[in-house]
């Protein structure tokens, strides 16, 4: 096994991955294989101490004379920033919304997962990693969540040292709770708004960075451009979205925290705002991009309820621990007031397939059987509009009963009032329904995505000087992240991975100055300047928005829950079809030297365009079912999903091919030698 | 349902603005308010004219990013965001006014768009609790008392919106900043600096251009998450406590 050279002494408990099927024979080349270059040897509890020592320091006195770029202010990115700040580094940091303090990890619920072990129910940093690794489906690099563990239970400390109000017990000491796919209480939580108290701490260490002078704080800023000069990211061009000037940005070193692009199926749990561009101008400047079709769809959202419908609304998966799912029986069943449906109609689907685990299988599996129910024409609330394979126009139901009643009965409305408040305000807000009194419609929707832009062990991409942390990168999840994982990995990248990778790079920096006179920096700002008149200039019939939606509906059809080889191949001509009239008539208005929402979204869509056919092409190469990957092909006889490890074990990480080339795939082999690959079962 | 909609348009910053009228019709009831703003905009662009610019994110009431006087209300007539608000709490026919926030601190950039860095600026100015990412003692080294904690939490909910300085007849920022006041100085962690903090936080405050409060209380009534007014005692204690000694 040539691959494994890099683990001396280690025994690998999986042989090299060997792919035989080929569905994607014609819409990619293959490339060579690729090693990461920075993985670390030795016993995996010890490498991360390792390379934090070996790593190379910057003189305190050299970091001012070094430039830093932050591209988001999330989780990932604010807490880099604040934390490189305060090291002394010169940094620049840029959002698009008004305020650092909005990123869309804000939005995030239930909590954050640390191996702290308080409640000494046999937590540690082994079992995290361990519970981390098959919660991902074994598609994740084993010293990547290994060192995520670690470093777990440190960001617990500095984010109460910075005043981050978790729950607490009686005693003053932290409270926890447990969440889906694990056997221990670990979860730190501020009620149902961990995310948004996590992203204030480290919004407040930013804001104490800019008052020290530390950090440049660029809002409403896009980034539409990356700088690479002489083989290395030396810079960022960006637009002003508010005078719209376009302004170019150099550094000795780029990071992009800009999140994840569930957007490209227009309908996702995440931020309108959130996007792509930042992440697919990179790529196709040469960062691979590894993994994109591997998507959470969570089980429990707010239905669609027409074509209206701009955004959808998570609720917390806590509420699987108490509610029932069900469908009726019989589809004519379908209309009627739930509460007028008799128990022996009523098709209580998750505990009749899955005894063991009923409602609380994992989020993939609750939103797949969801779908199926919907699909055979059982499911409840209004009829949405979908267009078939064929063209054809029908009339679904899409949304499932969450059925509080049994709870109610047994801990009395007090208790679910106390323990789901909050969400049940907003679902009565949302649905105009009272959920006390009628079952609520839940259905699943996109909410995450565990691919990204590929980095070596250090969070470096494929091009120099371009490090990429949090949910922009592909590393710690595998092909599935466990609840209460992703505001871990964010702050465990910008608090103390970052950090701790990114001053090896620099310390051989400074690097030479470059200025507006460079090339590459010449190339880089024509090509910005040249794509917005484009949009101007086209003015054709159909807004950008309807081009987002377009997308979308392909997205969700073919690249949602369950994919398959022909419906792949399929989208992957209704996506090229959908670029060429976009770029041909889309009408965008409006100048460019002025705030303008068009603009901007016109921009991002046409990068989620192309995104959205590498989802499909990677899709279809991987014909096996893992994580949020589901192909029809690949399921077991009851159906259930099914991985094939002697040839998928491998992360496939896309080079940008060109604007009429294929994608390139490289290979990176996971071999494990600190876990064992099993195949999951819930039933 | 058919609606007039009443809309400040503005180009700039620093052009003219007015109000425009326009018809909307194929408004459904199950719409956010923004979702109805979103297909004016479908059919303002499919008919050649420039949408409104609004500003939102998350649409999920969390990010704070949304805004708008909705017939004079900061983020209209019910207790949560524009963005959380559906048009089931407004009839067929209705007369919709939509303006952005009043406040000479939060200069109208773009319709309906205003610029509320001064919060940023606020909160630089002593809005944290000084802990370099590294230094942190134990987690559970220092308990903090359940009730203050949970105190400190209910008002850190705080969006950073900006309806309190709408609502607000003195456009005072109060609210807000007392809100964080309050949060960061009920825990153990935020005592080292919990007087030099008022002291600094109301200084920029001041020089932002917001105004005194005077114990209205509309800020309260407009605030989507229900931020108490009794964080604004908190932080005229907390100020008088430091004036006291001598900062």
């Amino acid at each position: 096994m040539a691959s494994v050279h890099f683990l001396p002494g280690l025994t690998p408990t999986n042989e090299a991955p060997v792919q035989k099927s080929d569905d994607a024979a014609g819409f990619y080349v293959l490339g060579d294989k690729l090693v990461d270059p920075k993985a670390p040897t030795g016993p995996i509890a010890e490498r991360w101490t390792t390379r934090k020592f070996e790593n190379r320091l910057v003189n305190p006195a050299n970091r001012r004379k070094l430039n830093v770029i932050i591209v988001g202010t999330g989780l990932a990115g604010g807490a880099a920033a604040a934390t490189l700040g305060e090291a002394g580094y010169n940094v620049k940091v840029f959002c698009y919304q008004d305020s650092p303090r909005r990123a869309h990890s804000i939005a995030a619920q239930g909590g954050i997962n640390a191996a702290k072990n308080y409640k000494e129910d046999g937590d540690s940093t082994y079992r995290l990693f361990y519970d981390t690794v098959k919660g991902g489906d074994y598609r994740a690099r084993e010293s990547n969540v290994y060192r995520l563990a670690e470093e777990s239970a440190n960001i617990i400390d500095q984010c109460v040292a910075q005043g981050v109000p978790f729950a607490r017990e009686y005693g003053g000491l932290l409270d926890n709770r447990s969440f889906g796919g694990v056997q221990v209480s670990r979860t730190f939580y501020a009620r149902g708004q961990t995310g948004q108290q996590l992203l204030l701490g480290a919004y407040q260490a930013l804001e104490r960075q800019v008052a020290e002078g530390t950090v440049e704080q660029f809002t409403r800023h896009e980034m539409l451009e990356v700088v690479v000069a002489d083989g290395k990211a030396r810079g960022i061009i960006a637009r002003d979205m508010v005078t719209g000037a376009i302004e170019t940005h150099i550094a000795d070193v780029v990071v992009l925290a800009t999140g994840g692009y569930g957007n490209v199926f227009y309908l996702s749990t995440n931020a309108m705002g959130s996007n792509v561009t930042a992440s697919w101008r990179a790529h196709r400047k040469g960062a691979y991009m590894a993994n994109p079709c591997y998507t959470q769809i969570h089980p429990t959202c707010i239905p669609v309820t027409g074509d209206h419908q701009s955004k959808l609304t998570l609720m917390s998966e806590s509420l699987r621990n108490d509610g029932r799912v069900w469908v009726p029986k019989k589809a004519e069943d379908c209309e009627k007031d739930p509460r007028d449906i008799p128990e022996e109609d009523r098709d209580y689907f998750l505990e009749r397939i899955y005894p063991a685990f009923g409602n609380l299988v994992p989020r993939d599996i609750a939103s797949r059987a969801a779908k199926y129910m919907c699909d055979e024409g059982r499911g409840v609330g209004p009829t949405v509009k979908e267009v078939g394979p064929n063209g054809e126009e029908k009339l679904v139901r899409r949304g499932v009963y969450l059925d509080l009643t049994d709870a109610i009965r047994r801990l009395g409305r007090d208790k679910v009032e106390e323990k789901y408040d909050n969400l049940l305000d907003m679902y009565a807000r949302i649905t105009g329904e009272n959920p006390y009194e009628v079952p609520m419609r839940i259905y699943p929707a996109v909410h995450y995505v565990m691919g990204g832009l590929w980095v070596d062990y250090e969070l470096q991409s494929s091009i120099p000087g371009l490090f990429v942390t949090g949910e922009a990168n592909f590393s710690d999840h595998g092909a599935n992240r466990l609840g209460a994982s992703a505001l871990m990995q964010g702050l465990a990248d910008g608090y103390f991975v970052l950090p701790n990778t990114i001053r090896d790079y620099l310390a051989d920096g400074p690097f030479e100055a470059i200025d507006e006179s460079h090339p590459a920096v010449v190339e880089a700002r024509e090509s910005v300047q040249e794509r917005i008149d484009k949009f101007l200039s086209i003015n054709g019939s159909r807004s950008v928005e309807s081009f987002h939606k377009e997308l979308g509906t392909i997205m969700w059809e073919y690249c949602g829950m369950e994919r398959t080889k022909e419906g792949l191949i399929r989208a992957i001509g209704l996506i090229r079809d959908l670029k060429k009239e976009f770029w041909s008539n889309v009408r965008v208005l409006g100048s460019g030297e002025s705030l303008n929402q068009d603009l901007e979204k016109a921009g991002r869509v046409a990068d989620f365009i192309e995104l959205g056919e590498l989802m499909c092409i990677d899709a279809l190469n991987r014909r096996e079912s893992c994580g949020g990957h589901f192909r029809a092909e690949s399921q077991t006889d009851d159906g259930e999903a099914m991985r094939h490890d002697e040839e998928f074990a491998y992360v496939a990480a896309w080079e940008w091919g060109g604007e009429d080339g294929a994608p390139v795939l490289h290979k990176e082999d996971l071999i494990y030698t600190a876990i064992e690959m099993k195949q999951r079962s819930y039933k | 349902m058919k609606l007039t909609l009443k809309i400040w348009r503005q180009e700039n910053a620093s052009a003219a603005g007015a109000m425009h009228t326009y018809e909307l019709d194929g408004v459904s009831q199950d719409m956010s308010f923004l979702e109805m703003l979103d297909l004016l905009n479908e059919q303002l662009v499919t008919s050649g004219q420039e949408p409104v610019a609004f500003d939102s994110d998350c649409r999920e009431g969390i990010c704070g990013t949304c805004s708008l006087m909705i017939n004079g209300e900061a983020h209209g007539p019910e207790v949560t965001t524009t963005c959380q608000l559906h048009m089931r709490s407004f009839s067929d026919g209705e007369t919709i006014t939509i303006e952005p926030w009043r406040a000479d601190p939060f200069p109208v950039l773009k319709d309906l768009i205003v610029d509320r860095s001064a919060f940023d600026r606020i909160i630089q100015s002593g809005g944290y609790i000084s802990a370099n990412t590294g230094s942190a003692p134990e987690a559970n080294s220092v308990p903090a008392p359940r009730d203050k904690a949970m105190r400190a939490f209910n008002v850190a909910t705080c969006i950073g919106c900006g309806a309190c300085v709408a609502a607000c007849p003195n456009g005072s920022a109060s609210l807000f900043m007392g809100a964080k006041i309050t949060a960061l100085g009920e825990l153990p962690q935020g005592q080292p600096e919990r007087y030099s903090r008022v002291v600094d936080m109301v200084a920029q405050h001041d020089a932002e251009g917001f105004g005194g409060c005077t114990n209205i209380g509309e800020c309260t009534s407009a605030c989507p998450k229900e931020i108490p007014l009794d964080v604004i005692s908190q932080l005229n204690k907390d100020l008088r406590t430091a004036i006291a000694q001598g900062r």
